[in-house]
């Protein structure tokens, strides 16, 4: 309760300041169990004659106006965000300069993705691979996201749950690592997401809640899918730190994402990153999502406001990218990509044996003796089997 | 017109072979239709059917679902009676027992099978057991032998006495793998003699190795966790009768030690299992599939006889739960049963 009224203040006054800040909803001073946890002070303070509130449940004043707490979806958590649509930066400030080779690096990332994205949508279509997930208009939120990060730091790609005792695991090590989970705001609604985001905080984990809002689980619109102010709101319900972002500027992404890790690792606590952005695409290739969507609003985010085209706009005024390279850069990636999955094709299959390790660590007896039973057969009738697309 | 409508009311069968008496001498080309459409049209006639009928689960709705199964239902029967949900499971399998519980009659989908291992706890615990727990039952106690011993990738292993619950928690915790210790609540407070080598650090019992607790010449009587010491009662008593029962203690339920229970069986011809858990599809049901599928099988000299627990809820009132699951007298009649005296 208390929290909840607390986050209403901090959000209507970061409105006033115009700036979207971290919104600091831990008791102050809170750096562990043993130091300032609320039920010891409360225990400290227990012979006071004050009327205050002595439950060991929360930490708050009394009230004596019977006053529901309204959710703010009207004007709900801010956006932060650096760039313009047109990429230009907003607050200087929140500019993180970064050089030009990282800058382009991020640029090079977002456009092969996009590139590798189409040709094997394509090749789905073709029949040459069985399935296929795009990125289209959220390229901003991976390669924004990974580029804040350590190169020993843990990724998991869902699995709140498990990322959190793997959180755990690596502050038990001392690790100096942060573990970042993505997902969708449809996967937020699992039990799972629950289970973690409350885990993470009591345990006190290094992790990154990353979530990209990007309007649609398969079908399912966010006005299905949940009436609150989205994901970043039910952050501070569970005592996290929390942020929205613009997930369509790649800068705003990398700030903070950024500082959640450094904080996250330093101070052994989750952090919570909502980034907004927009589903271009299909869900997948088993997908056709004109079923439930106007092409029009689809178009909107292609033209008006695609994460690529604003970093592309703030290379161009700064002179570190023009026309010639961006064509030459298009064939480049292109290339790189047949290359790769000519390559891939070409490779042959796993060998047969396989079929049988890796179900435990150490292969049991009834497994092993259909592994030999296996090989004895291939000896005999091997000429019968495609073998020799097959590894050696 | 009364004729006519009878014949558009009969069924195609008859249609057909009326129209075969007739007409013609040819049979009418069978009608085909997918899974698909046949679940399709099964809802959908059901929808019609019954109004508390509905449907409810992830993309059913505008998206047809994501199989396209429920094609069609949301543009025929609207909002109210085909949902889209957000992405909870175990969410809506409980909105959907509790909407049963209330009158109406929904219709659940999971998108696929496994995810509906997120709502297991209101499939099983909510809307098995319930009818039968606003009788008499409490919903916790069940054995999950059968439940976890049935994956690819676990290990699970079934203590019985003191000396087991060591040696297997300890080997349990030095694996590599994911192991599922199922630890007998009721056994905690039971004392036994505790071996000197249990007493050593680096007492190990290994991970799929049966014990044989009492040798014998007659039958060969196979357990795990509580109904072991139960096994082992019903031998002395039989004992007395001049029948040697064979006890064996699984300890590991998955991977199961067969050649310890197979060299058994080929020695004393004849075979008991006795488990607490439930009958349908249970560990006494593996061990005979694979006494038949093995070389044990020519030894028996009578088939095998499984005594589980009841094919019920566990009951909350002590006497029913006494009577649910195994006891001595039910192993004795058993083994009196398959020896044939």
């Amino acid at each position: 309760m208390a929290v909840a009224i607390g986050a209403v203040r901090v959000w209507r006054q970061s409105r006033i300041l115009g700036q979207a800040a971290l919104l600091l909803l831990r008791r102050p001073g809170a750096q562990g169990l043993t130091i300032s946890h609320p039920h010891r002070q409360q225990e400290q303070q227990f012979s006071s004659l004050d009327d205050k509130p002595q439950f060991p449940g929360a930490s708050a004043e009394f009230i004596d106006k019977l006053e529901f707490i309204q959710p703010n979806v009207i004007s709900g958590i801010p956006i932060y965000r650096v760039m313009d649509r047109q990429g230009q930066i907003i607050n200087p400030s929140e500019d993180p300069h970064l050089p030009k080779e990282k800058v382009l690096k991020f640029y090079k990332s977002m456009t092969l993705l996009n590139t590798m994205d189409r040709i094997l949508y394509e090749s789905q279509r073709q029949g040459r691979i069985s399935f296929y997930m795009t990125n289209y208009g959220e390229e901003g939120t991976h390669v924004g996201s990974a580029a804040a990060l350590d190169n020993t730091d843990l990724v998991f790609g869902q699995y709140r749950e498990a990322a959190v005792g793997a959180a755990y695991a690596a502050k038990r090590a001392n690790a100096n690592r942060v573990v970042i989970c993505y997902f969708g705001e449809g996967a937020a609604s699992e039990g799972d997401a629950h289970a973690g985001f409350n885990f993470a905080a009591t345990l006190e984990c290094p992790i990154i809640f990353f979530c990209r809002n990007n309007g649609y689980a398969i079908s399912t619109p966010t006005s299905e899918q949940y009436r609150g102010d989205g994901i970043a709101a039910r952050g501070p319900g569970y005592g996290i730190l929390s942020i929205r972002v613009d997930g369509n500027d790649v800068f705003a992404v990398y700030n903070a994402t950024k500082e959640a890790r450094r904080r996250a690792v330093a101070e052994n606590q989750p952090f919570l990153i909502e980034a907004m952005t927009y589903r271009i695409g299909h869900h997948s290739t088993s997908d056709d999502s004109s079923a439930y969507r106007s092409v029009d609003e689809v178009n909107y985010w292609d033209k008006q406001d695609h994460p690529i085209s604003r970093l592309r706009h703030y290379l161009l005024s700064r002179g570190w990218w023009d026309e010639e390279q961006e064509k030459a850069w298009r064939k480049q990636s292109r290339k790189k990509v047949m290359e790769a999955f000519e390559q891939a094709e070409r490779k042959p299959k796993p060998n047969p044996n396989l079929l049988f390790s890796d179900v435990y660590q150490e292969m049991p007896s009834q497994l092993r003796k259909q592994q030999e039973s296996l090989a004895r057969h291939l000896q005999t009738y091997g000429e019968h089997y495609p073998l020799e697309h097959f590894d050696k | 017109m009364a004729a006519v409508s009878g014949l558009v009311w009969r069924p195609l069968r008859q249609v057909s072979g009326l129209l075969k008496r007739r007409f013609h001498r040819t049979a009418p080309a069978a009608l085909q239709v997918t899974v698909r459409d046949a679940i399709n049209q099964g809802m959908d006639e059901e929808l019609e059917r019954d109004e508390k009928v509905f449907l409810l689960g992830e993309e059913v709705a505008q998206y047809d679902g994501a199989y396209k199964v429920s094609r069609g239902l949301w543009k025929k029967y609207g909002d109210k009676r085909i949902i889209d949900t957000p992405i909870s499971e175990m969410g809506f399998a409980g909105i959907a027992v509790g909407a049963a519980m209330a009158g109406l009659r929904p219709i659940c989908e999971f998108m696929t099978f496994n995810f509906s291992m997120q709502a297991i706890d209101q499939v099983i615990n909510s809307a098995a057991k319930t009818y039968y727990m606003s009788g008499v039952a409490a919903q916790h106690s069940q054995c999950f032998a059968a439940w976890y011993g049935h994956c690819p990738g676990l290990k699970v292993v079934s203590p019985w006495n003191s000396e087991d619950a060591k040696g297997l928690i300890k080997s349990a915790i030095r694996d590599n793998n994911p192991v599922v210790v199922l630890e007998n609540e009721l056994m905690y407070g039971v004392p036994f003699e505790f071996p000197s080598e249990a007493q050593s650090k680096d007492f190990l019992v290994p991970i799929g190795k049966a014990k044989i607790e009492r040798q014998g010449t007659h039958i060969t009587v196979v357990s795990h966790s509580r109904p072991v010491g139960h096994c082992l009662e019903a031998a002395a008593v039989l004992s007395k009768e001049g029948v040697e029962c064979e006890v064996i203690n699984m300890r590991t339920i998955r991977p199961m030690d067969m050649e310890t229970i197979e060299a058994s069986v080929m020695k004393t011809n004849h075979l008991v299992t006795v488990e607490g858990g439930w009958p349908q599809f249970g560990v006494g049901a593996e061990i005979c599939a694979r006494i038949m599928e093995g070389p044990a099988f020519n030894f028996l000299d009578a088939p095998a006889v499984r005594v589980t627990g009841a094919d019920v809820p566990m009951p909350y009132a002590k006497i029913l739960e006494d009577n649910s699951i195994p006891q001595v007298k039910d192993i004795i009649f058993a083994i009196k049963k398959t020896l044939n005296i």
